[in-house]
């Protein structure tokens, strides 16, 4: 028999989820995660900047990747090319993707972030 | 153009996050014939000349670009829909913005997904105590993200991917049952 999923409608519902986890994201220092930057200035979210912020970090937890930073950050004067997301694997260039839509996320999170292959179809530019 | 009221909010609380906020109170009052949306921030603020101009698309203190649309765009939406804008700043004190509008006028966006937007905050900007209460007629849900730290065993629960959606869930459940 199939078991219904619980909602989580209480802080205790969410405490449950913590101690499933753990302290795996703690364990690990900030400077060996991998760095997720979203734009979330007006253009971003008129974009759609907020959707891809939620896909990140759905494909986050169905993948069980604890070593990312998820963060963002404001308008950077190309807002024609919204929504942006970066990414920087410690030690490697950031990699500015443009115009992301939610499904490119699964893609930029298995290519890149796990594999550290970029999306040579989404690029932007990178720094380096 | 920003979609629905959700985004507005994102919107405007980030200009909270920019002005170097630590503590930033969100609301969303839904009373039945309005709908207000109140967003208070304790950041650097503004003199009354700058406050003065927000409002202005082309006024804008970034120089990445030479517009800033964000509050004119809620000003003309608030007014359009029969209810009001407000703005009332003073340097080192914070900004409060607050817009209301007729949930019998037409063009009255959907409030969006809220969920979506809280989430994007805690997890985007961790460090700041937000503040969210979402109240429709006398019942209300308060959000308020140092008490979910304490409960979460403190740090910044919200940078676990599992944990963050959960929070999701967990807002959105509670915010559907206020209009059960």
């Amino acid at each position: 028999m199939t078991e219904e999923k619980k909602k989580i409608r209480s802080l205790d519902d969410l405490r449950k989820i913590k101690e499933k986890t753990g302290d795996l994201t703690s364990a690990r220092s900030e400077v060996d995660k991998v760095k997720v930057i979203i734009g979330m200035g007006t253009c971003g979210i008129a974009a759609g900047a907020r959707e891809i912020m939620n896909a990140v970090l759905k494909e986050l937890e169905v993948r069980n990747l604890h070593n990312v930073a998820v963060e963002t950050t404001g308008c950077i004067g190309m807002c024609q090319n919204e929504p942006l997301l970066d990414v920087i694997r410690p030690g490697e260039p950031r990699i500015t993707y443009c115009a992301v839509t939610p499904p490119d996320v699964s893609r930029i999170v298995s290519e890149h972030i796990v594999n550290g292959r970029i999306v040579q179809d989404k690029l932007y530019g990178r720094a380096d | 153009m920003l979609e629905d009221l959700s985004h507005h909010i994102l919107d405007i609380a980030e200009n909270g996050v920019n002005a170097g906020a630590d503590t930033i109170a969100v609301s969303f009052d839904d009373d039945g014939e309005f709908i207000r949306l109140t967003v208070r921030d304790n950041g650097r603020g503004m003199d009354e000349k700058t406050a003065l101009s927000v409002v202005d698309p082309f006024f804008t203190t970034r120089t990445e670009r030479r517009v800033g649309l964000g509050l004119p765009f809620l000003k003309q939406l608030a007014e359009l829909c029969g209810g009001e804008f407000l703005l009332s700043s003073a340097p080192g004190k914070g900004t409060t913005v607050s817009a209301s509008f007729s949930k019998q006028c037409v063009d009255t966006p959907p409030p969006g997904d809220i969920p979506s937007t809280l989430l994007t905050l805690l997890v985007g900007h961790g460090h700041i105590s937000w503040k969210y209460v979402h109240r429709v007629g006398k019942r209300e849900f308060l959000l308020d993200s140092d008490e979910l730290k304490d409960a979460l065993g403190g740090g910044n629960p919200f940078t676990d991917p599992a944990l963050a959606v959960g929070v999701k869930e967990y807002i959105a459940e509670n915010i559907g049952e206020l209009y059960m």
